[in-house]
């Protein structure tokens, strides 16, 4: 690695990287870019990029971690093996475990969790490269990921650090500042100012930290500008496709069908690709996919005393569905 | 935190004792549980410390060896920090792989001491870039009633401060003590819909909406904080936490290390 810099900020006040003490990275977002997950989110944040998803809400499975009066949130953080100089083994580690932990109960004061009791929403954010600030970019992506997944939040979670060097406050930390810096603080903020995740290591002042919590609010507030924008940039154009859209006819139809069989909702319709496959195959290949072998069993428990005519039906219209999610894509 | 299952019933009654300005075992907003803190309890360990801090009790010892050195700091010990949460402190925990709580709770720890530059790293080099000391800090629950982060912080520091590094018996010139240069302390404290508490016991920490750890040096500066739990804090609540944090570890810090 290269060795300290000499000094982190010039005589114009600019850092190494050309930027200003309060100013972040250049930050681009894409969402919906993974057809499998129910919400996604592609982030680049300087040279960080992170990829995030979102499955569920979800059957949770062992039942004994479910939650009886809300959904469970299961968040991992998780660094590719090539994200960084020097390779590091893949597989959770300390740090990683503890940013799971911490990023997980950042989300937990905006997910309205009382909504899907017994429930698990897994996010999944994958540091595919990494360049300083990994968990706050991981927590960026995420938030969008989630609203793309249609989760009920209050609000979006934006997440940014703020750090020391040369004695002096800098927004939104570069690879030679947080390598060499005096501090780091990352924190992720909800739209109305309140914190949700705060660590910090290194030292300030109790003045400096008073400070650093308003950059780190501004800087929080341009990141949130740029997760709406990605949203709405999505979402307005759905509208637009949706307007005559023949496939509701179809659903009519199936919703019909399943009023024979209460149970048969929307869940479904989330699981339907993935246990099509194994329909006829041994009980063997069901373990290896414990959310969709359960649903399955389900299921089976339910529609026991269903003809076996609307059975078929129901599985044929499952199968016309992933036309109609390519149409969306 | 949350594996206690805790009852409506039971965090009513401390958000309504909250209310009235009050705890259920009586203490003060910015009281700290009694502390009993022993050192050099474990002779076979470099340095080692026993504190009970209300009814929470632990043990931290520290051990070191000859090693070598991160690539990156060829001419600094290493610290090693590890946290177990022994099943015979709480129903609640079980043997096996340290979970994400002693995870945290080691981390958060570690990174006070580290980042307060408490121990001089450089004095650690033996010969630079091949061998160096390597300090492992273990830490080891003995009961759990609340706020095992604060008693393992304070008896970490003070197990380092008795530690001799026994360069006579690993071959590597005469014992030293440790280089100690600082003395990080950490308070931790809970919110509780609405008030900030010190020194969470165990009932506080299942019911509290966030927790905050600040660990804080001797000049007064902060070099570690840590929120965790599912809540959010706002910016009056956790100035005036830090601002409680830093009065308390100074006098966690005269009564409880300056004699050792």
């Amino acid at each position: 690695m290269s060795d300290k810099p000499e000094k982190f900020i010039d005589e114009n006040g600019l850092r190494l990287d050309g930027r200003r003490i309060d100013e972040i990275r250049p930050m681009k977002m894409e969402i919906g870019v993974l057809s499998r997950a129910d919400g996604s989110c592609y982030l680049e944040w300087g040279k960080n990029k992170v990829l995030a998803a979102v499955y569920g809400p979800r059957e949770l499975h062992p039942r004994r971690l479910q939650k009886a009066d809300s959904v469970l949130i299961r968040y991992r953080y998780n660094m590719a093996a090539f994200s960084v100089e020097d390779r590091i083994r893949p597989g959770p580690s300390r740090r990683s475990t503890e940013i799971s932990k911490v990023s997980r109960e950042a989300f937990e004061p905006v997910v309205l969790t009382h909504l899907y009791p017994g429930a698990v929403i897994d996010v999944f954010a994958e540091v595919l490269q990494a360049d300083a600030g990994t968990r706050t970019a991981a927590i960026n992506a995420a938030s969008v990921a989630l609203a793309d997944a249609g989760i009920p939040m209050k609000g979006l979670i934006s997440a940014c650090a703020v750090g020391k060097v040369d004695g002096q406050l800098v927004l939104d930390l570069n690879k030679p500042e947080d390598n060499y810096g005096d501090a780091d603080i990352p924190m992720a903020l909800t739209s109305d100012g309140e914190i949700t995740l705060l660590q910090m290591d290194g030292d300030v002042t109790q003045e400096e930290f008073k400070k650093a919590i308003e950059m780190c609010k501004e800087g929080c507030r341009q990141i949130l500008e740029i997760q709406k924008e990605t949203l709405k940039n999505k979402f307005t154009k759905l509208d637009e496709v949706d307007i005559s859209d023949e496939d509701e006819d179809v659903d009519i139809s199936t919703i019909v069908e399943s009023t024979l069989e209460p149970s048969e909702d929307e869940e479904t319709e989330d699981q339907d690709e993935g246990s099509d496959e194994y329909q006829d195959d041994g009980s063997a290949e069901e373990d290896e996919n414990e959310d969709d072998s359960v649903s399955e069993d389900e299921e089976e428990d339910n529609e026991d005393d269903l003809i076996e005519d609307s059975e078929e039906s129901i599985k044929r219209i499952n199968e016309d569905d992933p036309d109609d999610e390519e149409d969306d894509a | 935190m949350g594996n206690e299952v805790m009852s409506v019933l039971k965090k009513d009654y401390i958000y309504n004792l909250m209310l009235k300005g009050k705890r259920a075992d009586g203490r003060t907003f910015d009281e700290i549980r009694d502390i009993d803190l022993r050192t050099n309890v474990i002779d076979k360990a470099e340095g080692s410390a026993w504190i009970k801090l209300g009814g929470t009790e632990l043990l931290v010892g520290i051990k070191l060896q000859v090693g070598s050195p991160f690539p990156d700091s060829e001419g600094e010990g290493v610290i090693i920090t590890s946290m177990e949460l022994n099943p015979i402190a709480s129903p609640d925990f079980e043997a096996g792989p340290p979970k994400e709580d002693a995870i945290e709770m080691a981390r958060v720890t570690d990174r006070g001491i580290r980042e307060s530059g408490a121990i001089d790293l450089s004095k650690l080099c033996i010969t630079e870039g091949e061998e160096v000391w390597i300090v492992f800090i273990d830490i080891h629950v003995l009961n759990n009633e609340g706020n095992i982060q604060d008693a393992a912080s304070l008896a970490a520091i003070a197990a380092l401060m008795t530690t001799t590094i026994p360069g006579e018996r690993e071959g590597r010139g005469e014992d030293m003590p440790m280089p100690i240069r600082d003395m990080p302390v950490s308070v931790s404290l809970v919110d509780i819909g609405g008030e900030v508490m010190v020194d969470p016991d165990l009932d506080e920490e299942a019911v509290c909406d966030s927790r905050l750890t600040i660990v804080s040096n001797q000049d007064g500066s902060i070099s570690g904080m840590q929120k965790s739990g599912d809540g959010a804090l706002n910016d009056e609540k956790l100035l005036k936490a830090v601002s409680i944090a830093c009065k308390k570890a100074s006098e966690l810090r005269e009564t409880h290390l300056l004699n050792i």
